[in-house]
């Protein structure tokens, strides 16, 4: 039992220790963090942070990249419920052709798009916008809703739809007062994981964006000057970048694993 | 999906909406992409035929073999460590408890923090001058260790930072898994007198298989296209050492501007994703239907 204890302790030290060396990076001063190595900042300092919080190029990009993170969720989730529920209780023409071509798309590597999104996004005049960014996330966050949706819807029982069906429910009401309430949970989930994988993506977000809806990320990489590297706001950007997904892991902490495993455990 | 479902085509206005929208957003780039891999492309407005060359360039460049060669070797050693270390932090975990809801917070963690932060935060922790670990290695291990010009530290860390990275979703995923054995199992060993290895060998695991193949299946993708952890660190190098895939593909395409080889890339890409995928989607289904999912 101890041994376990101490394996277990281990892993999670092993886990925290690079994140603790960002976080307090973030309340050093410039000349301390080249200096000198310091398990524990001399003088704390928040001029990382005063200087990103008075500069409206870091604010804006934060509020970009949590507006399209916050728009992607929002047109993900209509659209994967009622095909998640089709997947889950019908069997219709092509099912299972369709299904996996969803999730060919949670697999494509999204630089093989780089190109032709850059162009259709042009074209469409949505270049450089938050929408544009939301709307390429659901290549992959789609299907994953879906998946994980799908799982969850067929975790609940079939005869509840068949006993509403014969007290007289149509489907849309059914499904709003009877279905929705049962799947809310695998709808949270599903949330958080769209959430997850739109704030942590990088690639199409850089590349579908200029300077008009700049995300945080890009924002980043103008700390590396040819001056050299400001590492303290780096480090401060950094752990800005932990809060919002730290905020989120509570509400669902029982149930990450059951979203990652696509509501199948 | 569950067999006993009710016939009927109408449920295609339900999926309608959600497959024009992954139209929308693959279907159109990839014919631009099949397109492109054909031609060779001067600028916008130039371009020529040039047929299936393109695919046979990508299958005898150098450029392309080193890439999936290193490619191949890095999801290789991260599957490798990340499994069954991912395994044992599962059952370390306690299975009741106040512990459980912190626990799960912090192995969650590493999997939130955005993909270039990652990079980030093992550069400032990597580094020789500024890093803990990069001075702990060289001064008081005394090894001689900066992954921006040997191409082995370059390696050590990056699969360093793939194991931080990742190895939590294994766990969680295993720990969900060994959650749902019901005690009579256990039970049902201790009066046998069954020893750990055989609890784990003949109870745990055959109970894992399912939630083990999505984890090896999530980790396989994932690590095939990893892309701005090793570029935030490394930048590729030193040299070409930590250049992968999606990192090899971005430069042909955005770098060079050969649109029309980086196409031709992208595609025998995807199909080695794909072929890969489907054979795991096979087996994931399989796995759904047996006894041993639940």
């Amino acid at each position: 039992m101890t041994i376990r204890r101490i394996c277990l302790t281990l892993f999670i030290l092993f886990l925290l220790i690079p994140i603790y060396w960002l976080v307090m990076m973030s309340f050093k001063s410039n000349t301390e963090i080249t200096s000198q190595l310091t398990f524990f900042p001399k003088d704390w300092t928040l001029v990382h942070y005063h200087d990103i919080f008075n500069s409206g190029k870091w604010t804006g990009s934060f509020l970009h990249s949590l507006s399209y993170v916050a728009l992607n969720v929002a047109i993900t989730l209509p659209l994967a419920i009622p095909a998640a529920y089709a997947f889950s209780r019908y069997d219709f023409l092509a099912d299972k052709h369709l299904f996996f071509w969803f999730l060919t798309n949670l697999m494509a590597p999204p630089a093989v798009f780089l190109i032709p999104y850059f162009q259709l996004y042009h074209s469409i005049h949505l270049f450089d916008t938050v929408y544009a960014v939301a709307l390429a996330h659901t290549l992959f966050n789609l299907p994953l809703a879906v998946w994980i949706l799908e799982g969850f819807m067929s975790g609940v029982p079939r005869e509840i739809d068949e006993t509403a069906y014969l007290d007289g429910y149509s489907l849309p009401r059914f499904f709003i007062k009877i279905f929705l309430p049962l799947i809310g949970s695998g709808i949270g989930v599903a949330a958080f994981f769209c959430f997850m994988f739109s704030w942590i993506e990088l690639l199409l977000a850089n590349t579908l964006t200029s300077s008009n809806a700049m995300p945080f990320a890009t924002m980043m990489s103008s700390a590396f000057t040819a001056s050299g590297t400001d590492w303290g706001i780096l480090a401060a950007a950094g752990t800005l970048t932990l809060i919002p997904g730290v905020l989120v892991i509570w509400f669902v902490r029982h149930r990450i694993a059951s979203g990652f495993a696509l509501g199948r455990v | 999906m569950n067999n006993n479902r009710f016939a009927d085509n109408r449920a295609w206005f339900l999926v309608l909406p959600a497959t024009l929208l992954v139209a929308f957003s693959s279907l159109i780039p990839f014919i631009a992409v099949v397109n492109y891999s054909l031609q060779i492309v001067f600028n916008m407005n130039t371009h020529s035929f040039v047929g299936w060359s393109t695919f046979h360039d990508a299958l005898t460049n150098e450029e392309f073999r080193g890439a999936l060669g290193r490619q191949v070797l890095f999801t290789a050693i991260v599957l490798a460590i990340e499994v069954p270390l991912g395994i044992g932090v599962a059952l370390t975990m306690p299975r009741s408890g106040r512990a459980v809801g912190p626990i799960m917070v912090v192995l969650a963690l590493p999997l939130l923090v955005p993909w270039n932060v990652v990079g980030l935060i093992w550069q400032i922790f990597a580094r020789g001058d500024i890093g803990l670990f990069g001075a702990f290695v060289n001064n008081v291990l005394h090894i001689n260790y900066n992954y921006a010009t040997g191409s082995v530290s370059a390696w050590f860390t990056v699969v360093l930072m793939s194991v931080w990275h990742w190895t939590s979703l294994i766990a969680l995923l295993c720990y969900a898994g060994l959650c749902a054995i019901p005690g009579a199992f256990y039970q049902a060993a201790r009066i046998d007198g069954a020893s750990r290895w055989a609890v784990f060998r003949f109870i745990e695991l055959p109970k894992l298989r399912g939630v083990l193949t999505i984890a090896i299946l999530l980790r396989f993708v994932y690590s095939f296209k990893v892309y701005a952890e090793p570029l935030t660190v490394t930048g590729g190098g030193p040299g070409s050492s930590t250049t992968f895939m999606t990192e090899m593909l971005t430069n042909t395409a955005i770098g060079q501007f050969a649109y029309g080889k980086a196409a031709a890339y992208g595609l025998l890409y995807f199909l080695i994703i794909l072929l890969i995928s489907y054979v795991f989607y096979i087996v994931l289904t399989r796995v759904g239907t047996s006894e041993g999912d639940q």
